[in-house]
């Protein structure tokens, strides 16, 4: 507690009052460390910028960008790389050509190439997975070091010829005289050519992610100026953040044959006015997602090293953090696509034994305002929980001015492969600059799942 | 305003309608606040809206208010929507012209609101994909009456009216949006801060709705198309066959609104809705829907035990037809034969061809079904139709599963108390006779002994209903009713035959008489061995009057085809023939009825038309003895009595009804 307290506050006028209050409030656990169980701890975190996709990186390919993360963290650690027992990245669209972009990364990053790497997706918090994964290698004792991030480049996706094409293709391939061939070749029709594009829409329910948000967030009336203000709130606090150079797990990242790259493209506060123009982007002409208060297709890339601890002080490191406990849900990939932090954030705080109120810096993933204030909202509804959470009592409201401080998916970007590294750095980050020992990261993803994460400040 | 048909009581997709008039300009919904600029109309689910007073008084007052700007037509219950009127007011009218009075009463109500200055939204919210819209009234022997036979072909095009009206087609959601009958869809919200169904209506309440958009190219080409006479001239005539007089009428109707002007439109609905609803067919049809509403409700109360798991042993279409329409309804089920699986998928797999399901939805569902042998709360046996065949399944499956089960048999020919006479527990047995292929023939019949429970028979046909049947239940006797009703027409088709009628010349005069398939076909399709099997059996069991004739032995006679017998010529005019097969079904029928085979006439009416195809016009043999006069049929009965013999001789409970002609099946 002393540390923090001696924790010098000038840079953080919102949350300084905060930290304050809650320096002098004792936790219900003094730490989340557990007999027996190896203590895991990430050393340090990059990303590169995110980036709109389509702007700086879009004639980048996957592995490129996770190759720009995987140096900045060499960079940045000065880890030897012949320690590094495993890397894992998270993915959401492949690159059909890098189907295991870890693997590629890491040997153009210069990695060894007796170094394992493999890749994991679960949509937007394939990275969460990517982590977890290390984790437990670490924890059960396999690992104890281990590089885990994340990429995404939705500057370009896999478009591919109609099945029916692919099928005369293949089957060309296979015809052995002309004739076979040319009969092949005849039962060619120019509807062939039409393409096929990446599904944006949820498989199983054919709705795309946007339109289930729109539904969320009227089922728990959330109103169209609500989710304007909250974006906003985003956009806002990611700018203060940036100038003021909090968003420290940036590296830049010198683009071939263009600029060095050093921030975030994509942070835009705008007016409520503004905002307000805008038509709904799903849910014509009623909804009320628009473009400005959902996130955006970004590119971008995360890395992050995560070691036991004692091998990290072996090693003369001073982490940032532990990971702690963690949890993944799902439910109904319908009409409770997005909510998975309500489901997670209890049975996270129950596994670890904290409360609520323990919690110092919550780093929420932002698909869209609205489905964030629909989270908050069936947090705080006794309802929601009773009927459809089988507990007691609401959840609670995880409070704002702990919530997201330097901004978040909406502002920063989106790159939902490597999102998880993020949010698990901006806690780590935060805890160290404004003070307090237990962080709570958590995310929605598409499928109808969710995940949550302690992090524990790692003690001066 | 067109009728729709609204179903169910969850929510999924909801549609919108606004009915608009030219000119009509569009208020911003947005900014209104609560009552003062948008009203709530609450309507009874039953009854008919349409010609209630009090919804007339309501639509008043919202013109009057200058405080309303706007209403939106809605029902409070999910899943809800005006249902029509009550077909009953139909039965207490005695002359066309009275009842030509309720239709112009509805066309005045909803063409002022077609003319409403004020928008008027109506929004129905429908239950996953089962909701639907159409102009069912064809069904009934009527036409859309309230001016929908003008205001549809305005909406979606005259030759999708006409599809809508004529063959009683029901449109999904989906489908309904983009031929324009409604102009918006809104997909139903999940669970939020209420239940989702409370709260997607009044999320319906508050979403903002956009003005249909014109008509698309194709649109304005049939427009076009429509104003040449010539091709009007070719569409109406595509559509003049058959046997009703409705889609004549109907065709008519629209003819005049479209030649004539909406006036005469509405004139000529009324007039021809009043004629319509006083016909025979019409009257037919409208017992029939009684008949189908009663069938669709479990009369032998709730089962105690809830059935969720069903295993079917047994092989063929049959056993595949009922795994597919249990595992459709969401139960576990469970089929011996492994192989089999596939043509359930194959059937689910059609239903996405046809995009009634989505690929996703079709491996869901088909997730329920497992390909082994483990007995759970119902066994439902299709196993060969061998009496020792199935003692062996029966005895079997009693010695592997718990006391609660239930053992249901499928069978057509076999008397179920025989199945259950070596059963541990025959209170649990009962019988079940599917038509074949299951998944598409609405009926069922279930066959009730001495013995079986009534819990036993309840859950039975609350597993039938979730199976989307109409059910009747019925006594065991050989042939249950609707084999022993069809076994002796069949075997008069042989006997016209014989007599060397040419089957396609039956054919003809059968289909005339308003059945799907030619009395010929039938047996072709049925199969000369099959019918073979059940008239010996039948034959054993009421001599005289089914199996061995005269002339030999029955069915197998025609296999030998040498032997051919002479015409009698007092009874074999077209109608004679027609007749014969007609009064042998009927009196079979009476005599089931008064043997306490079946409970009710209505059930015989059903089982006679869902299972046996018997012409909907008449609808069904009590009905249309009801409707042709017991006397005639007994004078043509004791006619052909005269010519063949005991097989004819009218019923006991037929000769009554002579006896007093005031005496109905259907009072």
């Amino acid at each position: 507690m002393t540390t923090i307290l001696t924790y010098p506050f000038k840079n953080l006028p919102t949350a300084s009052k905060w930290a304050l209050r809650f320096s002098v409030q004792t936790k219900t656990k003094k730490t989340l460390a557990k007999p027996n169980i190896r203590n895991v701890v990430v050393v340090d975190g990059v990303r590169t910028p995110f980036l709109l996709s389509g702007t700086s990186y879009k004639d980048l390919m996957p592995h490129d960008l996770a190759r720009a993360a995987l140096t900045g963290l060499l960079h940045r650690t000065s880890v030897p790389k012949e320690v590094v027992d495993y890397i894992i990245f998270g993915t959401v669209i492949q690159e059909v050509k890098t189907s295991n972009v870890a693997r590629e990364a890491a040997l153009g990053a210069g990695f060894s190439d007796k170094t394992p790497a493999h890749t994991v997706t679960m949509a937007c918090i394939s990275a969460n997975q990517a982590m977890t994964t290390g984790v437990g290698l670490i924890a059960s004792g396999q690992c104890d070091v281990i590089v885990a991030g994340g990429v995404e480049l939705m500057s370009d996706v896999p478009i591919r010829h109609s099945r029916k094409m692919r099928k005369l293709m293949l089957d060309l391939n296979k015809a052995k005289s002309m004739g076979q061939r040319l009969s092949l070749i005849s039962k060619f029709r120019f509807n062939f050519l039409a393409p096929e594009l990446p599904a944006v829409s949820e498989f199983s329910t054919s709705e795309t992610m946007g339109h289930s948000a729109d539904r969320l967030a009227a089922a728990f009336a959330v109103s169209r100026l609500e989710q304007d203000e909250y974006a906003l709130r985003s956009h806002s606090l990611a700018k203060k953040a940036q100038d003021e150079g909090l968003l420290s797990d940036v590296v830049p990242f010198k683009v071939p044959g263009k600029d060095t790259v050093t921030k975030d493209n994509g942070i835009r506060p705008s007016s409520l006015e503004q905002m307000a123009k805008l038509k709904p982007a799903f849910i014509k002409p009623y909804g009320t997602v628009t473009a400005a208060n959902s996130s955006f297709l970004t590119d971008g890339a995360s890395a992050m090293l995560i070691m036991a601890e004692e091998k990290a002080l072996a090693m003369g490191y001073k982490p940032k953090a532990y990971l702690r406990d963690f949890m993944y849900v799902s439910q109904d990939p319908k009409d409770q696509l997005l909510l998975g932090p309500t489901y997670a954030t209890p049975k996270v705080l129950e596994k670890a034994g904290l409360t609520m109120n323990d919690i110092d810096a919550f780093e929420f993933h932002e698909a869209f305002s609205g489905q964030i204030l629909a989270n908050f909202k069936a947090m705080d509804s006794d309802w929601f929980a009773e009927n459809y959470m089988g507990r007691k009592t609401k959840v609670g409201l995880p409070p704002l001015e702990k919530f997201n401080n330097w901004g978040g998916s909406l502002s920063l970007g989106h790159p939902f492969g490597a999102t998880g590294c993020r949010l698990v750095m901006a806690a780590a980050n935060r805890l160290q600059k404004e003070g307090g020992q237990y962080g709570l990261v958590a995310a929605c993803a598409a499928g109808g799942q969710g995940h949550a994460m302690i992090v524990e400040a790692y003690p001066k | 305003m067109v009728t729709y048909r609204a179903i169910g009581s969850l929510s999924r997709f909801s549609a919108f309608r606004i009915l608009r008039s030219q000119g009509y300009i569009r208020r911003n919904f947005t900014g209104s606040f609560a009552l003062l600029t948008r009203t709530h109309i609450n309507y009874g689910v039953k009854g008919d809206v349409i010609l209630h007073s009090e919804f007339t008084e309501v639509m008043n007052e919202i013109w009057a208010s200058d405080q309303i700007r706007s209403a939106i037509l809605i029902s409070p219950k999910p899943g809800c929507f005006i249902v029509g009127a009550d077909i009953n007011i139909l039965a207490t009218c005695k002359t066309p012209q009275e009842v030509t009075q309720i239709p112009q009463e509805a066309q005045r109500t909803s063409e002022k609101l077609e003319k409403s200055i004020k928008p008027v939204v109506t929004a129905i919210t429908t239950k996953d994909r089962k909701t639907v819209f159409g102009a069912p009234e064809v069904l009934l022997g009527i036409l859309p009456g309230a001016g929908g036979t003008q205001r549809l072909p305005k909406m979606v095009g005259v030759p999708a009216a006409f599809d809508m009206m004529l063959t009683a087609r029901n449109m999904r959601a989906d489908r309904a949006k983009k031929m324009g009958l409604v102009d918006q869809l809104v997909v139903s919200l999940g669970p939020g801060l209420k239940l989702p169904e409370e709260w997607t209506i009044k999320y319906l309440e508050e979403v903002k709705i956009s003005p249909k958009r014109n008509k698309g190219l194709v649109g304005k080409l049939t427009a076009y198309a429509m104003t040449i006479p010539f091709v009007r001239q070719q569409i109406y005539k595509k559509r003049t066959k058959g046997l009703y007089p409705t889609p004549l009428k109907i065709i008519d109707v629209v003819k005049t609104g479209i030649e004539q002007g909406s006036d005469a439109g509405y004139l000529s609905e009324s007039q021809k809705f009043g004629e319509l609803a006083m016909t025979k067919e019409s009257k037919a049809l409208m017992g029939l829907y009684h008949g189908q509403v009663l069938c669709k409700k479990n009369t032998s109360g709730a089962p105690q035990k809830d059935v969720k798991h069903l295993a079917i042993p047994g092989a063929g279409m049959m056993g595949a037809g009922i795994a597919q329409v249990s595992v459709d309804k969401g139960r576990k089920t469970i089929l011996k034969d492994a192989t089999l699986t596939g043509l359930v998928f194959k059937g689910l797999n059609d239903k996405v061809e046809k995009k009634a399901l989505t690929s996703f939805e079709r491996d869901s569902i088909f997730s329920n079904l497992t390909g082994k042998l483990d007995y759970q709360d119902m066994v439902m046996d299709a196993v060969f139709e061998d009496l020792s065949f199935k003692h062996r399944v029966l005895k079997g499956v009693e010695a592997v599963i718990p006391d609660h089960y239930v053992f249901a048999s499928n069978t057509s020919p076999l008397p179920i108390s025989e199945i259950a006479a070596v059963s541990k527990r025959p209170e649990k047995v009962i019988g079940r006779h599917y038509f074949s292929p299951a998944d598409k023939m609405q009926l069922l019949e279930m066959i009730t002994t001495e013995k079986t429970s009534k819990d036993t028979s309840a859950s039975t046909v609350a597993i039938g209903l979730k199976q989307g049947k109409v059910i009747i239940v019925v006594k065991d006797g050989p042939g249950f009713y609707t084999t022993r009703c069809l076994a002796p027409m069949m075997s008069e088709v042989i006997r016209i035959l014989q007599e060397g009628v040419d089957p396609k010349k039956l054919d003809s005069l059968t289909t005339s008489l308003g059945l799907p398939v030619g009395a010929a076909t039938l047996v072709d399709e049925v199969g000369v061995d099959v019918a073979k099997h059940v008239a010996k059996d039948l034959g054993k069991a009421f001599g005289e009057r089914f199996g061995g004739r005269k002339s030999g032995e029955g069915f197998s006679i025609y296999q030998e085809t040498s032997l051919k017998m002479p015409p009698k010529s007092e009874v074999s005019s077209d109608e004679d023939i027609q007749f014969r097969l007609l009064t042998r079904f009927v009196n079979e029928a009476v005599t089931c009825l008064q043997e306490g085979i079946l409970a009710t006439p209505a059930e015989g009416d059903i089982g006679a038309v869902f299972g046996l195809s018997f012409p909907p016009c008449l609808g069904g043999p009590f009905c249309f003895v009801d409707l042709y006069e017991a006397q005639k049929i007994v004078d043509r009965l004791k006619k052909h009595e005269a010519a063949y013999g005991k097989e004819f001789t009218p019923s006991q409970l037929l000769a009554d009804h002579t006896n007093s002609p005031n005496k109905k099946f259907h009072q």
